[in-house]
């Protein structure tokens, strides 16, 4: 029996340091919501701290509830509740990781040969899903940039393509040609490489549950969320833009960037503004902010490039 | 079918009014508990939505219900009409105030979002025929009014269409809609080609 990771971090640990690390702050106001009583006196000091730094932004993290029961993850069905329903049938352990394309060292990597190597830590992220709805995320997981060092980027590759787990004997959604399975997505190589890129292999201190894409999945906070694969086999380098899922289906609403653009509407909902998830039914839109807030991180990546053709 | 006629003959409309209109607040009251889901907004939205269609659906399967199978509900045409009417204003008005809330985002997506603009379309087209719903009405436009109330027909292939539109990917429950109400138009074009057809060899 493999031996599987669990994490030992809680949020009382982790969220000052990635409040620290991402310079944002957390409002203190957090009573009634359960994290309060997480969060140490210590902790609340050193939130008042980030605070006095002139930090921008509130991030405010999702409740365990709310991330793991509203998820699109189409093998499992089309609804928001499907994922949570089904996805406890998919089978993560064994789990294997195929790396290949360009790399020095190619084949299956183990699920536990990759943990056994990268180095783990807390990122609170903005989540921001297509659908103009967001949340805010507490993962843990590491940086692509040190798993694709390991497998050792050839000279030349210049993207980064990677494939779901297509397996229809336990993904009803499948079933149905929803999307053309496996699900697939792309990145460049300075994208995949960028420090905010995380492969996640848990939130809120817990192993990652099926229907937000155990055992590991890609998450790139300044893209649409569809471009964070989930459940992970296979990660190609390749020096062609690869083909990506929802690009395929239909690449006039999805681009293959996909960044977070308040500015660049999609063809059937303005992007302008999100819904946080959370809030009841009375809750205020609030301004979608370019880059996911990542902006002053990821922006250069996109110098002297038109946003609204490059989508 | 007797049978079925005959319950159905003592079922008063007013039963059918409130027993159609519960869902409306009972969902409401769902979404303001967590009953919804942790996006109470576009489960209310979508909920009125998929009854308004639902409803639609019945209202264009009452005529040949009764001509085909014998069965009819003909006398719970305008409820069902009307409560069609209910849960599209209901979905409206999700859709305009919790869901989007900003006007010029509003206006902005009506007229530049295509299944907005259908929506909103099959929206006006049932404006007038929910106004003149009333028995008064009936009387005064006469043989107008049949031809008024065809807008029914346009309204339907606009409102699933909507539903067509708006769904990510290649799914099946919309087609399912839109199929049905294509199915039950073209019953009506050949039932009244039908009807000629046989008033014909009367003459």
């Amino acid at each position: 029996m493999a031996r599987r990771w669990t994490n030992k971090l809680t949020l009382a640990d982790a969220t000052p340091q990635a409040a620290f690390w991402n310079r944002r702050r957390i409002m203190a106001g957090l009573a009634g919501s359960g994290l309060a009583a997480a969060l140490g006196s210590q902790a609340q000091a050193e939130l008042a701290q980030a605070e006095q730094a002139g930090a921008d932004q509130v991030l405010e993290p999702n409740t365990w509830e709310e991330v793991t029961s509203y998820c699109n993850f189409y093998e499992f069905g089309t609804g928001k509740g499907d994922p949570s329903e089904y996805a406890g049938r998919m089978t993560t352990d064994p789990w294997s990781v195929a790396i290949d394309g360009m790399v020095d060292k190619p084949g299956e990597y183990s699920f536990e040969q990759i943990l056994g190597e990268m180095t783990l830590e807390e990122r609170i992220y903005r989540f921001r899903c297509v659908e103009a709805w967001s949340m805010v995320v507490p993962w843990q997981g590491f940086e692509l940039a040190d798993l694709l060092t390991l497998a050792g980027v050839q000279e030349g590759a210049k993207y980064v393509a990677f494939e779901t787990l297509y397996r229809p004997s336990e993904m009803p959604g499948t079933a149905y040609k929803v999307l053309d399975w496996p699900y697939r997505e792309g990145l460049r190589l300075d994208e995949a490489m960028h420090p905010l890129t995380i492969m996640a292999t848990g939130v809120f201190g817990q192993p990652l549950p099926n229907q937000n894409g155990a055992p590991l999945r890609l998450v790139v906070p300044w893209k649409y969320g569809f471009k964070s694969i989930k459940s992970v086999v296979r990660i190609t380098l390749t020096d062609q833009e690869p083909p990506t899922s929802w690009n395929m289906a239909n690449p006039r609403e999805y681009g293959f960037y996909s960044n977070v653009n308040p500015d660049v509407s999609h063809p059937r909902w303005s992007q302008a503004s999100e819904r946080r998830i959370g809030g009841g039914l009375f809750a205020r839109r609030q301004p979608t902010l370019m880059f996911n807030g990542y902006e002053a991180e990821v922006a250069a990546l996109y110098e002297g490039m038109d946003l609204s053709e490059y989508f | 079918m007797a049978f079925a006629n005959q319950l159905i003959r003592r079922l008063p409309v007013w039963a059918v009014y409130l027993l159609g209109a519960l869902p409306a607040p009972w969902l409401f009251y769902l979404g303001l508990t967590g009953g919804l889901g942790v996006e109470p907004v576009k489960a209310l939205e979508h909920k009125y939505g998929e009854l308004a269609l639902q409803l639609l659906i019945l209202t264009l399967a009452i005529s040949p219900l009764r001509r085909l199978l014998g069965l009819n509900l003909l006398k719970f045409r305008r409820a069902a009409g009307l409560l069609c009417f209910f849960y599209v204003l209901c979905h409206l008005l999700v859709w305009l105030v919790l869901d989007v809330q900003i006007l010029g985002q509003i206006l902005t997506d009506i007229a530049k979002r295509p299944y907005i603009t259908i929506g909103m379309g099959a929206f006006v087209l049932m404006l007038p025929l929910a106004l003149t719903s009333s028995n008064l009405a009936v009387r005064k436009l006469g043989r107008a009014w049949s031809r008024l109330h065809r807008l029914t027909y346009a309204a339907a292939v606009l409102g699933a269409a909507h539903y067509v539109m708006l769904s990510k990917g290649f799914q099946i429950e919309p087609l399912i809609y839109l199929g049905l109400v294509l199915f039950l138009l073209a019953l009506r074009l050949a039932g009244s080609r039908w009807l000629r057809q046989a008033a014909g060899v009367g003459v």
